[in-house]
């Protein structure tokens, strides 16, 4: 891939923008929520499934270079599944009631 | 293909930064874990179908492996081993972009730029010290390795020996030096870091340590997305980055205490002082019966569920209670300390599970002012996050902590099994005031024997 100094200039840029734009969103969160947005936020950084799927994937890649991504396929991938499934799991347990009313349809019965 | 790709990534971005928005509250919540699903969904799907991508059958074979394993690893786990999923979950990912970093350091050497050389350091340097050390969180966290600090003499030399040298190679190699031992080296100090970092950290200092490697993870996509160019990896990386940072910070303010001191203080040793003398002071008990009977006849009652909470998987019983004295025209609320629990916001995950609405559970700021009108605070598996000494005396541990006010509620009960002292070793005043009842036993079996009184009584 072609790199120039231009396009470093522009990714600081970005990197800059985005570390902002997450403090202020984050500052919002409920502290009710801390945890899924812990587990949210995990599962969205194993984006690294993108760097991987193209090293598993490219044209001519090397031995090497293809059992790399191939781990780092799998790895990501537990990443990102657990990450957003938990997340789920969590935040349906958290329901607003009025006390003495109908049971739950919780999936985060007991184990 | 290559001319529509760019536009997926920026979709797949807005989805993750409405995921992160809607995250602010309970009631939007779910919708942001869909949105940030789509946005990884167009992510892997407009990454397939770039040119360069040509080989499928090992990246379907990898995504089913993974999927097979994370599924049953986010369904199959208790609740209450939260903490060790979201540990366990930051090392798969973490290794991942150790993984990457390293096999793009061997295509692109030995001319690679100074600058992706510099974001490439950082990013397999991050990776591998957040893998070893979420390992070693989630051994702690799963009581496989030891919860107290192991610590030994000249322990922070050692750590920032091998640090200094994985830093130092990685600047080398920045530089443009690139002989064969250099990246494997790194990469073994880097992996070897995280072991030392989190060894001689305690059980309780984990949500800390959750958050910052949370951080960290994601700081190491981040810098990935600067080495393959990918400004999808940059926002997502950054994203991440902030909130465990965030998180970490307000962990810290939440112990009045420093990075330096949670990471490096060996917080939490057992202290020998405080031992013998201490354990004759007099306290008053009660029974589960006197301790229903007041809880029954009071008209507002604050809750303070602790670690002990979830390690006595009293937060049923508690519910049942709960559920019992608002039947009786009791208003019950619950106080959460943030840093009470192994993560943050521990507490209001397990108490959710329980099925106690949310807008009963209040933070630290918001119900610190109601306990001088709150009849009983019951302290359920919490000690630290509730010692009066952290007010009063400069010299403590755990000097300037904020904490949660239960000794200015008209009573106080505390359940415990005993007189121990909690994680910073130190003895807690508030068990010695004269309207604290101790109550001794264990939290679910204390709780479900005043869940029968208060049930029996009416």
């Amino acid at each position: 891939m072609l790199h120039s100094l231009g396009n470093y200039e522009f990714d600081l840029y970005i990197a800059m923008l985005a570390l902002f734009l997450g403090w202020e969103l984050v500052k919002r969160v409920s502290p009710l929520l801390h945890t899924p947005l812990m587990s949210l936020s995990n599962a969205i950084s194993a984006i690294a499934v993108v760097g991987a799927i193209v090293l598993t994937g490219e044209a001519g890649a090397s031995r090497l270079t293809r059992i790399l991504g191939f781990i780092a396929l799998v790895t990501a991938t537990i990443n990102v599944v657990a990450g957003y499934l938990i997340t789920d799991r969590m935040l349906k347990m958290f329901r607003k009631r009025e006390p003495g009313s109908s049971s739950s349809s919780s999936s985060g019965e007991h184990h | 293909m290559d001319a529509v790709l760019p536009f997926i990534y920026i979709l797949a971005s807005v989805g993750f930064v409405l995921a992160m928005k809607w995250m602010n509250h309970p009631s939007t919540a779910r919708r942001g874990v869909i949105i940030g699903e789509i946005g990884m969904l167009l992510a892997v799907i407009g990454t397939m179908l770039r040119m360069e991508v040509v080989e499928y059958q090992w990246i379907f074979i990898a995504l089913a492996i993974g999927s097979a394993i994370g599924v049953p690893l986010a369904y199959l786990m208790p609740m209450t081993s939260v903490p060790q999923l979201i540990a366990i979950s930051h090392a798969f990912g973490a290794l991942a972009s150790a993984l990457i970093g390293t096999a793009e350091y061997y295509k692109i050497t030995p001319t690679p730029s100074g600058f992706v050389m510099g974001a490439l350091s950082a990013e397999t340097l991050l990776g591998f010290l957040t893998t070893t050390a979420s390992v070693i969180a989630f051994g702690k966290l799963q009581e496989i390795l030891p919860t107290r600090p192991i610590t030994y003499k000249g322990q922070n030399v050692v750590s920032f020996i091998v640090l200094g040298g994985a830093v130092v190679l990685g600047v080398l190699m920045t530089a443009g030096m690139a002989d064969p031992w250099m990246y494997p080296t790194f990469a073994v100090a880097s992996l070897l870091f995280g072991i030392l970092l989190v060894t001689p950290i305690g059980g309780a200092d984990m949500p800390t340590v959750i958050a910052l490697l949370n951080s960290s993870a994601g700081v190491s996509a981040c810098a990935m997305g600067f080495v393959l160019d990918n400004r999808l990896l940059i926002i997502a990386g950054a994203l991440n980055g902030t909130a465990g940072l965030l998180l970490s910070i307000i962990m810290c303010k939440a112990m009045n205490r420093s990075f330096t001191n949670v990471l490096f203080g060996a917080f939490g040793q057992v202290q020998v002082s405080t031992g013998g003398a201490a354990a004759q002071r007099p306290v008053r008990s009660a029974t589960p019966e006197e301790a229903a009977a007041i809880l029954d006849a009071s008209s507002t009652v604050i809750i303070i569920p602790g670690y002990g909470m979830a390690v006595a998987q009293a937060q049923y019983k508690i519910r049942e209670m709960y559920d019992l004295l608002t039947r009786h025209g009791v208003n019950v609320k619950f106080a959460i300390h943030p840093v009470a629990g192994r993560m943050p916001g521990h507490m209001n995950v397990l108490l959710a599970e329980a099925d106690i609405p949310y807008d009963k559970l209040f933070e630290m700021e918001e119900i610190n002012g109601e306990f001088p009108n709150a009849d009983v605070a019951l302290v359920v598996g919490a000690n630290d996050v509730v010692n009066p000494l952290a007010r009063s005396d400069k010299d403590s541990p755990i000097a300037g902590m904020p904490i949660l006010d239960a000794d200015r509620a008209r009573t106080v009960m505390v359940i415990k099994r005993g007189m121990s002292p909690g994680f910073a070793g130190i003895d807690n005043e508030l068990y010695y005031m004269d309207k604290t009842l101790m109550l001794f036993g264990d939290a679910k079996g204390f709780v479900s024997s005043i869940v029968k009184e208060l049930g029996s009584s009416h």
